[in-house]
């Protein structure tokens, strides 16, 4: 979602992204004339009229469980995004009895919040696996 | 014309010279109004807005994907570079 009218997305994708992603963008773009979704997301900045880079991960009741929001010369780590909604994906699929530790992806393991885990995180979890 | 470096940001103008007096406001305007904050596990304002998608205009509003997760991106503007 941006300023932008969906003309101009028209364009951009049409013209540009369509020559970087094969069949152009998969998922709708949005336009936001006058910011005014992205000022009630807490992204639209007021004095370049532009919205900054905001990241939200929605799950399905419709509740944000996280978001970043960056200023524009920098772009965001795809990846990571998709990490989240990973472990948000599990979290949920295991009721909340299981949590995800600092560094975790698919596969590696995951944490059961209870009394008997009280001080012995250290035991199940390595400080190396927050840097993987 | 000179020539400007363009960064991330969209270029935007204004008015220049002499600032335009505003007209001063008599009455107190009732209080302005809260933007709303977005709170991690909290529901997520709704919207609707217009939408491009695999060749076709549309609206697209955010309740309709309720049941689905759902990533939504803001970013500066189409054409730029980051």
């Amino acid at each position: 979602m941006s300023i932008d009218s969906v003309f101009v997305h028209k364009m951009w994708n049409d013209n540009e992204l369509s020559k970087m992603v094969n069949g152009g963008v998969p998922f709708p773009m949005l336009s936001d004339a006058g910011g005014r979704v992205g000022k009630v997301f807490g992204v639209y900045d007021e004095d370049a009229g532009v919205e900054t880079r905001g990241r939200f991960i929605i799950d399905p009741e419709g509740v944000v469980q996280g978001f970043e929001v960056l200023t524009p010369p920098v772009g965001r780590n795809i990846m990571e995004s998709i990490r989240q909604v990973q472990a948000f994906q599990l979290v949920r699929n295991s009721k909340g009895k299981e949590a995800t530790p600092s560094g975790w992806k698919p596969g590696k393991v995951t944490l059961k919040p209870g009394p008997d885990l009280v001080g012995k995180v250290w035991e199940v979890w390595k400080t190396e696996m927050a840097f993987d | 014309m000179e020539e400007v470096e363009v960064g991330c940001a969209r270029p935007t103008g204004g008015p220049v010279g002499e600032t335009v007096e505003e007209p001063k406001e008599v009455v107190q305007q009732t209080p302005k109004e809260v933007t709303p904050m977005i709170k991690v596990g909290k529901k997520a304002p709704d919207f609707t807005a217009p939408a491009y998608h695999q060749g076709k205009f549309g609206a697209v509003k955010l309740s309709e994907y309720l049941g689905k997760w759902v990533i939504l991106c803001f970013y500066p503007g189409d054409f730029t570079f980051v």
